[in-house]
């Protein structure tokens, strides 16, 4: 097993240093999947009733100059990583104006990954800061749990509002109620709606579109008008829209009615996907 | 929103309180300063709107809010009155956010239909509209400090920030405040008698921030510190405050707040002494 990546390009570094910021403050410890093309970040919310699960996925190569890796076995080429995800974006705040950042998979007592930052300096002497992070090796048999929630076809797919919006509607909200109900439909409205024996709050957003269906005779039959409804708890949501510094380049909603939330969205080449399983309609 | 604006115009009519305005804030702002305690009763008169909340029986705030305020004010009946659990009328109030960007305000048009019936918010920002219903309860009688503007013994009117400071610096150890008025030295002295001993702060007659003193003879009164603190909220916001105390020792800080369209409303506090001093000891 071997891992071994090199970043030159500040832009590149700072883009870097903010998808683990993200991660930090989604969750505690984080999943890191090497493959040869791909850098994934799994956050598992482990809860026997079926948490809540996000997907951050980099293309390497829009990351890396240099980017060596050797799986598990040839057939198996990937390597399953546990860490906590405050390490990771600890280490990379001295990497702010650095020369290189280099991140290599190492076994110093322990197994460890390691950062090292070449510092720019005002003389010619570099300097380098290296971090060694504890991490876990995660072993094959336990790979399964590990893989994609695969998303059932969506009964309506929504471009989500301002997150900003979004993320203070819900913020309120949750003052109220954890349970949230979303109801989306093919007019591009969304609501969210909470309710209490004291109080319902209902917020209506409407005009944000809606991509086409992948099953287009589904949506052939189907009043448009027709409000598709799914109710999750507000605090599985909540950490993803916090977790959004910039607007993203695409965000999008897809509700399969009474079973699932799937949040996708694009920062430029970061992928960030959220599954919330949904709670029984009362 | 044309639908909905079409929706609140048919049934206007049953209606017995209809207020909108431009910028919630200018109504939200002044319910914020009087929120130590979960319910309060709101009492509607062509003038505007009165809402009160008290504590142990010991004090009460009133917040008034002009009719001139909103844009649309109508109240059907020569009084509604109806009891509502503030936190989460505040909750509603500022859905789209506490502090919005600037340039950006959340409409309101806040309708009442009458007794046992909710109070419905519509608030609307950019295009997003949010609806909540809020159930109202019964109201319960409120206090009757009959506090009468004959039975005043002194009268200051300062302005906040000269106060602002003393209460935010109160030793909160001390269980009560202390408040001397005198037309002779030491003037206005508010004391406090804590785990590390008592501290006096001294107003004199003439300084700056002192826009008028009226005061015939000594008094001496103690109020619980931990119900007049709540009224920071009120005195944080506001540009003069008004203290006043009548002869059985009971005390009115009427707090002056301009809202962000330079517009004025009034929070009363009144407050009874804790205990009576002789005047021979003072």
């Amino acid at each position: 097993m071997k891992f071994r990546a090199k970043i030159v390009d500040a832009a590149c570094l700072n883009h870097f240093t903010r998808v683990s910021n993200m991660i930090a403050k989604l969750a505690r410890t984080c999943t890191l999947r090497i493959s040869p093309e791909k850098l994934n970040f799994i956050l598992w919310d482990r809860q026997p009733s079926g948490g809540a699960s996000t997907w951050c996925e980099l293309e390497q190569e829009n990351f890396f100059s240099e980017f060596q890796m050797e799986g598990v076995s040839a057939e198996n080429n990937v390597i399953y990583l546990e860490l906590t995800s405050e390490n990771l974006s600890r280490a990379l705040k001295t990497a702010q104006n650095a020369r290189t950042l280099k991140i290599k998979l190492t076994n110093k007592h322990f197994p460890c990954l390691t950062v090292s930052i070449e510092l720019l300096s005002v003389s010619n002497s570099s300097r380098i800061v290296t971090h060694d992070i504890p991490i876990k090796v995660i072993p094959r048999k336990l790979w399964k749990d590990l893989q994609e929630p695969s998303v059932p076809d969506a009964d309506v797919s929504i471009y989500l509002p301002v997150l900003k919006t979004m993320k203070s509607v819900l913020e309120k909200m949750k003052n109220i109620s954890n349970h949230l109900v979303i109801e989306a439909n093919l007019n591009g409205e969304l609501n969210l709606k909470v309710e209490t024996e004291l109080v319902c709050v209902t917020t209506h957003f409407r005009d944000l579109g809606n991509p086409p269906l992948a099953s287009d005779d589904a949506s052939l039959d189907r009043d448009p008008a027709e409000m598709v409804a799914v109710l999750v708890d507000i605090r599985k949501l909540l950490p993803f829209l916090a977790g959004q510094q910039v607007n993203p380049t695409k965000a999008l909603c897809n509700v399969v009615a009474g079973r699932m939330v799937h949040l996708d969205v694009l920062h430029e080449d970061v992928s960030l996907q959220c599954f919330i399983p949904a709670l029984a309609l009362a | 929103m044309p639908l909905l604006t079409q929706h609140v115009r048919d049934e206007n009519r049953q209606y017995c309180l209809v207020a909108s305005l431009d910028n919630v804030r200018n109504f939200s702002t002044v319910l914020k300063a009087i929120h130590f305690q979960e319910h309060a009763t709101c009492f509607a008169t062509k003038n505007g709107i009165k809402v009160t909340v008290e504590n142990a029986k010991c004090v009460q705030a009133n917040a008034f809010i002009q009719a001139e305020v909103f844009q649309e004010f109508r109240v059907e009946e020569e009084s509604v009155i109806f009891r509502i659990n503030l936190t989460i009328l505040l909750d509603c109030l500022s859905i789209f956010g506490s502090n919005p960007m600037p340039g950006t305000f959340t409409a309101l048009r806040m309708c009442y239909q009458g007794h046992g019936q909710p109070l419905m918010l519509f608030l609307e920002e950019g295009g997003v509209v949010t609806v909540c219903k809020i159930n109202t309860q019964e109201p319960v009688g409120t206090l009757d400090f009959d506090f009468c503007s004959t039975n005043v013994i002194s009268k200051i009117i300062l302005q906040s920030e000269g106060l602002r400071e003393a209460f935010s610096e109160l030793d909160m150890t001390s269980e009560i405040l202390q408040m001397t008025i005198s037309p002779d030295r030491p003037y206005f002295r508010l004391s406090t008698f804590g785990n590390a001993g008592s501290s006096h702060l001294d107003y004199p007659k003439d300084c700056d921030l002192m826009e008028s003193f009226h005061c015939n003879h000594t008094q001496v009164n103690r109020y619980k510190l931990s119900l007049l603190k709540p009224s920071t909220k009120a005195l944080v916001l506001s540009c003069k405050v008004s203290i006043r105390t009548d002869n059985r020792g009971f005390l009115s800080l009427q707090y002056m707040i301009k809202n962000e369209d330079g517009q004025i409303s009034f929070v009363d506090y009144y407050c009874c002494p804790d205990e009576d001093i002789p005047e021979s000891e003072s």
